[in-house]
């Protein structure tokens, strides 16, 4: 068996404050393939923001190493660009300039200004946002700051691209537009993706692949499931359609039978 | 309210055809336009200008008896004509308009605030993002500031032997706590969020500064620095007093020795004005270089 484009081995992460330790997560090993999409699904506080950091390399790990494209993680770098729960845009710059200091920071070398406006224009094009291109982040919805963030995290033509519940704080009929436009640049571009989700119908609906992990302190992966749905996927076909039910009850099973969110706090 | 509007198609006459009729839909929505508009700038003015008016008018009541210590505004426009209408006689010396001395005034808080913005931003973004910094000078600063401006004069007269550079130095001493306290405030409160986007891009310490460090905690510095210019401003009149020479400071100290009520009443006048406008300043350059993403 050959190398994986992303590999986790025997990740683990202690938080230390003071005198008390806690122990986040444990022995997490996950080999990715190119250009696969892997949702993580967990109850909230087990530690899936810590495990995409990570591999982010924003926080390193405490033992255990993770492998990009065969080369070690141990700084944050554009090949892994994050898609943060709250946008994180720069409330300062326009939607343009946001997507814009990503380009030329990235390309400053490989790339003309020219090529680089092109550039920041397609990407603002593939989340269909060029309209609004010279709004500030406070003039636009929540829906259309995530779409920006994403185009922004896509311009660095990142190796894997990390989404820490990119739809977190929106309503359903965005949420669901949003998926759309996400599953449709992931058919085009083919990325490699991890995102972080609650939401057990988008993990099935997006993902080749549901990591779900096991309730903290001392969090691990629970088990993975393949979701075997041909892609391009419909939404409302899939609805009915026995293999996704099947997927969809197991993700539900493991979250509210096997383990089951206990009051920690 | 009907007269203009039949005033422009007189004088649109002239013009071909299709023009004239384009012409009459503009009358109304200049009536709908302007009309509210005059409204609003009546409703800012009016409620103020009633204020004054009402203060002018018991002021006068107050002080035009025998006995009053202060005159009345009356009197106070009489004797100071000279001075309200000529700012800027100077028959040399000290002998000067009012718009010489605010000028003097305002040269050296300009000198001294600037010195206290450069430095305070510097030392207050070297406490924001050093934690041993902040350790090893906040406890200083938090005593320092609290020292009263004047307290400094004496000490600055000495180590300077010169009234000029030491007035200079209460107005650096007074504006800087504001800009360091709040600019280390504002650099601490960058939200983790940006400094993440900052490090997966990758970006270099200058490169951090200028577009991330800096904007972000803009909104803060520049509240330092209102609250600076604000604090200057009250502690120059203080300093001039003491160190004479040609000042707004020193003319209403001057007035008050010759009993020259009425000059020194105008002179706060003025006084009171030019801090508004410098307030004001400050706060509209804040607006354009946050580019209207704080409101202050
Ligand atoms: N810097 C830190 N210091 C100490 N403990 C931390 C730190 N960051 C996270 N933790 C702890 O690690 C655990 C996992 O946090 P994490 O943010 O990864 O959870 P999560 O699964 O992403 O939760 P959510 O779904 O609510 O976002 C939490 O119990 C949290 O308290
Ligand atoms: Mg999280």
């Amino acid at each position: 068996m050959g190398q994986s484009y992303l590999s986790i081995e025997q990740v683990g992460k202690t938080f230390s404050r003071g005198g008390a330790t806690t122990e986040v997560l444990t022995g997490i090993d996950l080999k990715v393939e190119r250009g696969e999409y892997i949702s993580i699904i967990g109850h909230s506080g087990c530690g899936k923001s810590t495990l995409l950091n990570i591999i982010a390399g924003l926080t390193p790990a405490t033992t255990g190493v993770v492998l990009l494209d065969q080369r070690e993680v141990s700084d944050p770098g554009p090949d892994r660009a994050v898609v943060f729960q709250n946008h994180s845009l720069l409330p300062w710059l326009t939607v343009y300039e946001n997507v814009r200091l990503a380009v030329d920071k990235v390309f400053r070398k490989s790339k003309s200004a020219a090529a680089r406006h092109d550039w920041t224009m397609h990407n603002l094009e593939l989340v269909q946002m060029v309209h609004a291109k010279d709004k500030r982040p406070a003039e636009i919805s929540g829906g259309m700051k995530q779409r920006v963030g994403i185009a922004r995290a896509l311009a660095m033509e990142p190796k894997v691209l990390l989404l820490d519940e990119p739809f977190g704080a929106l309503d359903a009929l965005t949420r669901a537009h949003l998926q759309d436009s996400v599953m449709q640049i992931h058919a085009t571009l083919g990325n490699t993706v991890m995102m972080i989700t609650h939401d057990v119908d988008e993990a099935v609906l997006l993902s080749d692949r549901i990591v779900m992990m096991t309730n903290g302190p001392s969090a691990r992966i629970g088990e993975i499931l393949d979701v075997p749905l041909a892609r391009p996927r419909k939404r409302l076909e899939l609805v009915s359609d026995p293999a996704y039910l099947r997927c969809r009850s197991a993700v539900l099973k493991f979250l509210y039978e096997r383990h089951r969110f206990v009051e920690a706090a | 309210m009907s007269l203009p509007a039949i005033d422009t198609e007189k004088k649109v006459r002239p013009f071909p055809k299709a023009k004239v009729l384009a012409m009459p839909a503009p009358a109304p929505q200049f009536a709908a336009t302007v009309v509210p508009m005059l409204r609003g700038i009546a409703e800012r003015i009016l409620p103020p200008a009633i204020t004054l008016l009402i203060l002018v008018a018991l002021w006068e009541f107050l002080c035009s008896g025998e006995g009053a210590s202060l005159p009345p505004p009356s009197q106070v426009v009489t004797d100071t004509w000279e001075l309200i209408t000529d700012p800027f006689y100077d028959r040399g010396g000290l002998d000067k308009g009012l718009f010489w001395h605010l000028l003097a005034s305002l040269q050296r808080v300009m000198v001294g605030y600037t010195i206290a913005a450069v430095v305070g931003v510097a030392v207050g973004t070297l406490i924001g993002q050093s934690t041993w910094a902040m350790r090893g000078l906040d406890p200083l600063f938090q005593v320092l500031r609290t020292v009263p401006p004047l307290a400094w004069l004496p000490l600055a007269l000495a180590a300077f032997q010169s009234g000029e550079p030491s007035a200079i130095f209460v107005i650096f001493i007074t504006a800087v706590w504001p800009v360091v306290i709040n600019t280390a405030v504002g650099i601490r409160n960058i939200p983790p969020d940006y400094v993440n986007v900052a490090r997966v891009l990758r970006l270099n310490p200058f490169e951090y500064a200028v577009k991330i460090m800096i904007p972000a905690a803009a909104p803060y510095i520049f509240t330092g620095l209102k609250i600076g210019i604000g604090l200057s401003w009250l502690a120059i009149v203080a300093a001039e007093m003491l160190i004479g020479g040609v000042g707004i400071g020193f003319f209403i100290w001057d007035a008050w020795n010759s009993s020259l009520i009425s000059d020194i009443i105008v002179a706060l006048i003025y006084v009171g004005i030019v801090g508004f406008i410098l307030d004001r300043l400050v706060a509209l350059i804040a607006h354009f270089v946050t580019r209207g993403t704080t409101t202050s």
